[in-house]
Formats: structure tokens, C-alpha cells, sequence
């Protein structure tokens, strides 16, 4: 109901604007980053100066508890030893280690099961949204359901019979749920492209629907898909951290899932060893904050009408 | 002689419904304010259909709003006072006597009737609240008949009022926005466009609803529009504004057959007429950036008769004759 | 006019009927996709992870027959669907003759009414403090408390409630750590025993809001704002009527109804992460049983508890569809 009384003064009031001033400098998008490649980094550069081997089991003396720990929590474990900072497990390996062996294994879990879907998603999205009629009705019925279907049950039982579990097939068995949400919204926004006018001129003027999907469509989806790929890793990763606790992840070389599970098996937790299920979530939590960050970043810099609001 | 003298007078002695005094409404923009209402002032008599008209941003639906202190920011009233029944000033009530004063003094029918009512309250719910507000509580039955009443006032069945807004027809929800305005008989109700986006004949049967609601109960009533063909056929005066500013405020007889300000003469104009062929006129030269209005006549620079001093002294809107006011070089002192 | 209509009802079952249909077959397939005879790779993997089994010949003649291994893939599939319809899904592996019902039919109510519960809390509170940060006059204190709980979200419902254990019934002996009541209590009505329940409640409860209850404010303080700039609030405040009736009727009533629809799409994720939450609280419900199954690789347990998994979940679905026509009275005339 207000009048729009504004006219066109003729002044441009567009100026090209340095770094500092750009979307692209969000704190959130930078602080997440941040975060996520220092697990990164630490994780690829740690073993070079510890001893991966430290992680499996049997390498190491049992329940020792952290160097900064002063009183044990019981006597059954033994004392700090400065070659395990961070203590070891009952299962004799060293925390550290395990660390740095399963972090790039859980972000690896990630990357490659939210690749996969993204991939899946993309491609089906763009049929369903470009191709319409019963293609498309089929494949919204699949995601529909699929979205709303308790993902990590399904999960669970399909893991339980791949007889040996290895990272790379839990990383595909990730993407089998990965894939119809990324789908939904890449659909949602080729639908609502198409009714666009910059598509419709490309459609008259003889472009090829191939043409008009990589040049016209893709650039202008960048940064949504860039935001869903963010999201999707931090659903993969949440997943399969969840079937790992249950039991079900790789056995021989550690995940920080799977550490979290044979914590769990080993009541840890009244044995007061914090020290073996206290750093994966650590580790965890830092990826998950830094995915959040760089997501609801993403969400900023592509819709400046959220950039001024402030809870 | 005597017959106009005492109808003159009988003019001065109309009671006033409303007296809006020097309403200033600025919008706030980056790049400086504008100016959507300048020093705007009316009197609306009782029992009177006076018509606003202008073209699309002058100003008109911000005066509107502004009457019933309903600006939104980015706009902000910087001046003015609104009085009712030449008692209550509505712009020096607190929350709690605006609320009340609200729809009992003055009331609204919106622009955009069709999204203006609440999705999923039933009709007869959305009355009962506005009589619940104001008037306390009622019995189910006295209320019932009462929104019945209203609904046939309108033209409308009772049932309606058991039915959801979407399962009415964009006339028949205009209608209930009607009904409900009267519902607790105001001594103002401003209807804002109150037939765009309706086809021709069911504005017909709104138009004609409006003219009953004044036959039966004497309210007045403040129509506001661009379409000056349709609002002629309703109104008592009408007040032509241009650019924030009111340029002319005069009765329907004497504004058709006699338009004073230029603007006005373009307006009036530029109906098209069943009966005559008339050649298009285009008015020259561009509206002013509304940020930064040139001294003088806010007018002058579409003007066809400009003088000198249009450039430099804001006419002030002046009693002409009986009952007319134009604010233009043009007429005024040396009449 | 408002309410359900008959296609409406039929639509929503069918896709009940759907999903329960494919997640069983999707449990039918799998484990016939591992090479060899389903029951021998059941036995298979239970002698690799050291698991005894009691009256081993007996029960694999059972399932044999059960399985109808002999016959086409195709009967087998049929007589799998029937016995699923008619909630029979066999024996327990690993505690044989236990059936998987039976089983399932002890745990399952602790799963309902915890994860029921948790998540009305969760959307009713969270919509709540949504509606009123959009509303002005809510105190800053409050307003700080959306971006706390938006980080909580990103983080998995039982790494909260692991940290919650540690951090409230360990370090500190506040509530309790595992289980769903006390061991040695009498179980009944009697106040000592539901009291029992509801501090072992406490916590796992407690993960799976905290976890959710951020994204719930988060949208409905979007969705209020939008309604606010609908043009039916300006006439609202036109009217004079007073604050509370326009936040309530006008503003809450409107904005509520796409949080209705989020809820049915999100009761799949939330189930998920719960049976997450029960292992590592012991809480005897189908989370806990499903953690023990895979511990014991009772596979017949495991399908049959994710079969009911996504019965529930499709079932929780299809009553929130079915009370989304009484809210919003236009959705019969939408393709609803």
C-alpha cells in the first residue's frame, strides 16, 4: 500500500567495490571455512609427524589416560605418557592417531557419498525440471517419498549386509538418500527459470535445450548448488556417523564413527575415559559448525535480503 | 439573490466530518527523502462522497493511509493533524484510544479487497471481530442477525457469512469488505480504489452499493481512485492531487464542465468520450524527481500556461468561488 | 466447505501405502542381493562375529520353510508381503524362539511416546519463541537465543546427548544415565515407577529438542514476518483490534500452516537420528533394540525393526496430512 513515488534520477549508483566491501567477505563464510580447512589441513600434515600405525588396534599400551590429566578417573588405567598426548583406548590405540587416520576418512565418507548424490541429483533434477510430463512425475513421487522415509533405517539394513564395510561403499551407500533433496531444489529452480524470460528468448532464438541448460541455466544456479553441496556433505557425514555409532561402519582402520561406537561397546563413558569419545565429537562438531557456517554464508551472499537482518 | 446567499451559508454551517490540516508524509530513500504528501489539507462534510483522484504516485492512497495513521515505514508523517466530528484529533491519541477510535470513526475499505481478508477465517468471523473489538462482547444470536443485516445491506445472503474468503468471487468479497467498513456505522469510511480489478459491471453493482450505504446510513465517504470517469458518477466534490500536492478541490458539476487548473483540464480531458471524437493530447515535458521538487508550482514543468512566477512562489490553494479551491498563478488575488 | 474430502484421504493413504510398500520390498531385495541362499549368509556372518546360536538346526529348517527358498523368487516375494501386512515378521535370531513382534512390541511404545512427545514439545516451543521474535516487545535476551540454538542444529542429536550424559549424570549426578527407569522398580501406575520414566526421559528428550528446536523458530519467524506484509494484516490493524487477537488469529494462524507441511517431511530425519539417541542412552526402545540386533547380527530383527521404523514414520505422516485440511480451510481446492 505504500506508493512507489521513486523515479529514475539517471545517476548510476553502481561502483565496482573492493574485497572488504564485497559479499563474498561474510564473516560467517570465512569463519567457516576457516574452521573446516584447519581439520582439513591438520588432518593431511599431522602424519607426517605422528605415527599413523599408532591407530590400529594392539599398537599401543592400553587406557592411558591424557598428559594433562592429573588425577585418574579410576585406577584401572595408567598413568600419562608424553608418546600419548592424548591417551589411548582399551583397545591399545593411541587417540591421537586415531584422530588423525579417522578424520580424513570421515571427511573422504563425505566428499565422495554428497559427490555421488549431487551428481545423481543433478542430473535427475535437470530431466524432471526440463523434460516434464510423466519423467518428471515420476521422479517428484521418488523424491517425495524418499525425503519423507526414515533414511537412516533404510541405511542400516542395506549396510548390514555388505559383508565387508569400507569407506568407499558407505560413501555410495550415502549417496543412495543423498540424492533427492539436492533433486527437489535443483528441479524447484529450473521450474521456476523456465517461466523466465531470459530462457524463453534463448528457446526462440534456435538454442539447443542442451545449449540453453549449460550456458543460460547452469551459471545462474552456481551458487545454489554450491550452497546444496555444502549441505549434502554435512548430511552424509551426520549419516554415516550415525550408522557407524550403531555398528555398522568400517572395521579394520577407525572412523571417528566408528571410535565413537567402540566407545560405546566399551562404557567408555562410566570407565570415565572421556579421552576416547571426547575428540571425535570434538573433531565432529568443528566440521558440522563450519559446514553450517559456510552454508548459512552461501544463503547470504546469494539473497542480500538476508544480509541486514539481524535476530 | 437571497437563494444563494442562504445556501452559502448553509455550506458554512455543513458539519464537518473530517478536517485533515497540513498533512506532510515523507518517505525515507537512500538518497534523501521524498516528499509524498506536501502540506495537504481537506474538509470532508457529513454525509458527502468526495472523490481523490490523481494519476499513479501522487499521493493520493499515502494521504489515505496517513488519515487513519496507518504509514509504513519507510514513510513517516512529518506534520499534520486529522480531526473527526470536529472532536477527536486521531493524531495525538496513544495506542489504547487510537485502537478504539479506530473503525468507529473512521474506516477502510482496502485497495486490493481480494487479498485483504484473512485466509482462514470464516466472513461472519472476521465481522464479529471488528463488533467484538469495539462493541465488548455480544450474544451469538445478536451478533448473527447483526452481521446478517450488514451482509443484506451489501446485497449479499446470509450465508455467505458461514463461507471462507476464497470461496467468493472478487465482487462479493469487495461487497464484504464494504459490509464490514459500516458495521459500526463510522463517521469516515475511506474506500481505497474500491473497484480496480473488477470487470465492469460488478464495479456497477459496488459502485452502486457505496451510493446505498450513504442513502441509508449518512456516512461520509472519502473514494479514492484514478479511474475520474467511474468516481464521477458517485461523488458530491472531488480533490485532484498532483505530485503530493492538492491542486484542486471542487463540485462535481463545476469541475467537469469547467476544470480550473491546468492539470485538471488534461484530466478531464483525456476521458474518452462515447458521444465526440477527440484528437490525444500529450501533455509535454516530464514529472520532477519527487526528492529534490524545483521551487514553485509543483506543476510547473508539464505546465501548458507556465508564467514566471510558477517558477519561484508555491500557489497556495485558495477559496476561488463558493466551495472551489485550485491552487494555481492562474487564479487567486488578482481575480 | 472446509475439512476432508474423500479424494484428499484416498490421495494421502495411497501414498501411505506407497512408502510402506516400498520400504518393504527395498527389505525384501537386499539381502538376496548378497550371493548364495539369505539364510546361510545370515548364519555366515553370525559365525564370523563369534555368535552362538541355540538349536541351530532346528531354526534353520525353520527358516527355510519359512522362506519358501525352494520356491520361484516371486512367491517367496508374495508370501513376504503377506506376512509383513499381517505384522508376522518370524524369529528372533539370536534369542530364537523369541518372535520379532513380540520383541518389537516391548520397545515400541518407549520409541512413540519419547519421540511424540519430544517432537510436539520441539515444534510447539520452537514456533512459539519463532512467532514471538517476530513480534516487537519480546525482550533481547530472548531474541539472542535464535543463533545459540541455530548452531545446535547442525549438530547430531546423540553427540548432544553424549555430551549431555557426561555433562549431567556423570560429572554431576543430576539425572540419570542409561535405561528407561530404574532397575528393581515395580512397573505399573504407581508414581514411584512413572517418575522413574520421566527423569530417564529427561535427557534423550532433551537431545533430540535441543537439536530441533532452532530450525522450527528460525522459519516461523520467517513466515511471520512474510504475513505481516500480507494485505490482510494492514486492514487487521485497521480494524483497531488488539495486538494479542492480530498476532494469534491473523498472524500465528497463518504463518503456522507451512510449518504443518515441514513437519510430515521432517519425522523421517528426526526418527533416524532417535534410533541414534536411544543407543547411546540404553533407552529401551527400537534405537536400543536395533544397536543390539546389529551387535548380535540378528537379522531378521533388524529388517523387522526397520520395517516398523517406516511404517510409524509413514503412519505419523499420513495423520499430519490428514489434519493440515482443518487447519487450512483452502486445501481441499488446491491438488492437495
Amino acid at each position: 500500500m505504500e506508493e512507489k513515488v521513486l523515479m529514475d534520477t539517471g545517476n548510476s549508483n553502481i561502483k565496482t567495490v573492493g574485497f572488504w566491501q564485497s559479499p563474498w567477505f561474510n564473516p560467517k563464510l570465512i569463519i567457516g571455512s576457516i574452521l573446516l580447512l584447519s581439520v582439513f589441513l591438520i588432518s593431511n600434515i599431522g602424519p607426517i609427524f605422528w605415527d599413523k600405525d599408532m591407530a590400529l588396534v594392539g599398537s599401543s599400551p592400553t587406557n592411558v589416560v591424557p598428559l594433562w590429566v592429573t588425577e585418574k578417573p579410576s585406577g584401572l588405567l595408567k598413568d600419562a605418557d608424553p608418546a600419548h598426548p592424548l591417551g589411548t583406548e582399551s583397545n591399545g590405540r593411541d587417540m591421537l592417531a586415531v584422530l588423525l587416520v579417522g578424520t580424513p576418512r570421515t571427511l573422504r565418507i563425505g566428499l565422495i557419498g554428497a559427490g555421488i548424490g549431487m551428481l545423481v541429483g543433478i542430473i535427475l533434477g535437470f530431466t524432471a525440471g526440463l523434460m516434464g510430463g510423466w519423467v518428471d512425475y515420476v521422479i517428484s513421487t521418488l523424491c517425495d517419498t524418499m525425503v519423507s522415509m526414515p533414511g537412516l533405517a533404510v541405511l542400516v539394513v542395506i549396510a548390514a549386509y555388505i559383508p565387508q564395510m569400507e569407506v568407499n561403499n558407505l560413501a555410495m551407500i550415502m549417496a543412495i538418500f543423498a540424492w533427492p533433496l539436492p533433486a527437489r531444489s535443483i528441479r524447484a529452480q529450473i521450474l521456476s527459470m523456465r517461466e523466465r524470460d531470459f530462457i524463453k528468448l534463448a528457446l526462440i532464438s534456435g538454442s539447443s535445450k542442451i545449449d540453453i541448460m549449460f550456458r543460460e541455466i547452469m551459471p545462474n544456479l552456481l551458487p545454489y548448488l554450491a550452497a546444496s553441496f555444502v549441505v549434502t556433505v554435512s548430511g552424509v557425514i551426520l549419516a554415516s556417523t550415525g550408522v557407524e555409532t550403531l555398528g555398522l561402519g568400517p572395521t579394520r582402520i577407525p572412523t571417528l564413527g566408528t571410535t565413537i561406537n567402540g566407545a560405546l561397546r566399551a562404557t567408555a563413558m562410566f570407565r570415565g575415559m572421556w579421552w576416547w569419545w571426547g575428540p571425535p565429537i570434538v573433531v565432529l562438531v568443528i566440521i558440522f559448525v563450519g559446514l553450517f557456517l559456510i552454508n548459512v554464508g552461501l544463503d547470504e551472499i546469494a539473497n542480500p535480503r538476508l544480509r541486514g537482518l539481524k535476530s | 439573490m437571497m437563494d444563494t446567499k442562504t445556501a452559502d451559508k448553509n455550506l458554512e454551517r455543513r458539519q464537518v466530518a473530517l478536517d485533515l490540516k497540513d498533512l506532510n508524509v515523507h518517505y525515507e530513500t537512500p538518497e534523501g527523502d521524498v516528499i509524498a504528501a506536501n502540506n495537504v489539507s481537506l474538509k470532508i462534510f457529513r454525509g458527502e462522497i468526495l472523490g481523490l483522484v490523481g494519476e499513479s504516485g501522487c499521493g493520493k492512497t499515502t494521504t489515505a493511509m496517513a488519515i487513519l495513521r496507518l504509514v509504513q515505514p519507510p514513510g513517516r508523517v512529518t506534520k499534520g493533524s486529522v480531526v473527526v466530528r470536529e472532536e477527536v484529533d486521531i493524531f495525538n491519541l496513544d495506542d489504547q484510544e487510537l485502537r478504539s477510535a479506530r473503525w468507529k470513526e473512521i474506516a477502510l475499505i482496502p485497495q486490493g479487497a481480494m487479498n485483504s481478508l484473512n485466509p482462514v477465517m470464516r466472513i461472519r468471523d472476521q465481522i464479529a471481530d471488528v463488533i467484538r473489538a469495539h462493541d465488548g462482547m455480544h450474544a451469538k444470536s445478536e451478533l448473527k442477525e447483526r452481521i446478517a443485516e450488514l451482509l443484506h445491506v451489501v446485497g449479499l445472503p446470509s450465508r455467505v457469512g458461514a463461507l471462507y474468503p476464497h470461496e467468493l468471487s472478487g465482487g462479493m468479497k469487495q461487497r464484504v469488505c464494504i459490509a464490514m467498513s459500516i458495521a459500526l456505522q463510522p463517521t469516515l469510511v475511506v474506500a481505497d480504489e474500491p473497484t480496480s480489478a473488477l470487470d465492469v459491471i460488478v464495479q456497477r453493482v459496488v459502485a452502486q452499493t457505496l451510493l446505498d450505504i450513504r442513502e441509508k446510513f449518512g456516512m461520509s465517504i472519502l473514494i479514492i481512485g484514478h479511474d475520474i470517469s467511474l468516481i464521477a458518477q458517485l461523488v458530491d466534490r472531488i480533490a485532484v492531487m498532483y505530485a503530493g500536492n492538492l491542486v484542486e478541490v471542487s463540485p462535481l458539476k463545476k469541475i467537469v464542465e469547467e476544470p480550473l487548473h491546468p492539470y485538471t483540464k488534461l484530466l478531464i480531458e483525456s476521458i474518452p468520450s462515447i458521444t465526440e471524437k477527440k484528437p490525444m493530447r500529450f501533455s509535454s515535458g516530464i514529472t520532477h524527481d519527487l526528492r529534490n521538487p524545483p521551487p514553485g508550482c509543483v506543476f510547473q514543468s508539464r505546465c501548458d500556461q507556465v508564467m514566471d512566477i510558477c517558477h519561484k512562489v508555491v500557489p497556495p490553494l485558495l477559496e476561488v468561488d463558493s466551495d472551489l479551491q485550485v491552487a494555481c498563478h492562474l487564479y487567486g488575488n488578482d481575480e | 466447505m472446509k475439512g476432508l474430502t474423500k479424494e484428499y484421504v484416498l490421495k494421502r493413504l495411497g501414498m501411505l501405502i506407497l512408502t510402506v510398500w516400498l520400504g518393504a520390498t527395498i527389505i525384501f531385495i537386499i539381502p538376496r542381493l548378497a550371493p548364495g541362499d539369505p539364510v546361510e549368509g545370515m548364519i555366515g556372518k553370525m559365525a564370523i562375529t563369534g555368535t552362538h546360536i541355540e538349536n541351530s538346526e532346528e531354526m534353520i529348517e525353520a527358516w527355510r520353510a519359512r522362506f519358501g527358498l525352494d520356491k520361484p523368487i516371486l512367491v517367496q516375494y508374495f508370501r513376504y508381503l503377506y506376512n509383513t501386512f499381517t505384522f508376522n515378521q518370524g524369529f528372533s535370531l539370536s534369542s530364537f524362539p523369541a518372535t520379532v513382534d513380540s520383541m518389537i512390541s516391548r520397545s515400541l511404545p518407549w520409541t512413540i511416546g519419547l519421540l511424540t512427545t519430544a517432537t510436539l514439545i520441539s515444534f510447539i516451543l520452537g514456533n512459539l519463541i519463532g512467532a514471538l521474535m517476530a513480534w516487537r516487545g519480546t525482550p533481547k535476551l530472548v531474541k539472542a537465543a535464535l543463533p545459540i540454538s541455530l548452531i545446535f542444529t547442525s549438530i547430531p542429536a546423540f553427540m548432544l546427548g553424549i555430551l549431555m550424559i557426561y555433562l549431567f549424570a556423570i560429572n554431576r549426578d543430576w539425572l540419570p544415565y542409561a535405561g528407561g527407569f530404574d532397575r528393581g522398580l515395580t512397573v505399573g501406575w504407581n508414581w514411584q515407577y512413572i517418575s522413574s520414566v520421566l527423569k530417564h526421559s529427561v535427557l534423550p528428550a532433551l537431545s533430540v529438542i535441543l537439536v530441533t528446536i532452532g530450525s522450527w523458530a528460525l522459519r516461523m519467524r520467517g513466515m511471520m514476518i512474510t504475513t505481516d506484509g500480507e494485505d490482510f494484516m494492514i486492514l487487521a490493524k485497521a480494524k483497531g483490534l488488539s495486538p494479542w487477537r492480530i498476532f494469534w488469529a491473523y498472524g500465528v494462524r497463518n504463518a503456522i500452516l507451512p510449518q504443518i507441511t515441514a513437519l510430515g517431511v521432517t519425522l523421517g530425519t528426526i526418527a533416524g537420528g532417535f534410533v541414534v539417541v536411544e543407543t547411546v542412552f540404553a533407552y529401551p526402545g527400537l534405537g536400543y533394540l536395533l544397536f543390539e540386533a546389529i551387535l548380535n547380527s540378528d537379522y531378521t530383527v533388524i529388517q523387522g525393526i526397520v520395517f516398523y521404523i517406516i511404517f510409524a514414520v509413514a503412519l505419523a505422516i499420513f495423520i499430519v496430512d490428514l489434519t493440515y485440511p482443518l487447519i487450512d480451510p483452502r486445501i481441499t481446492y488446491k491438488k492437495g
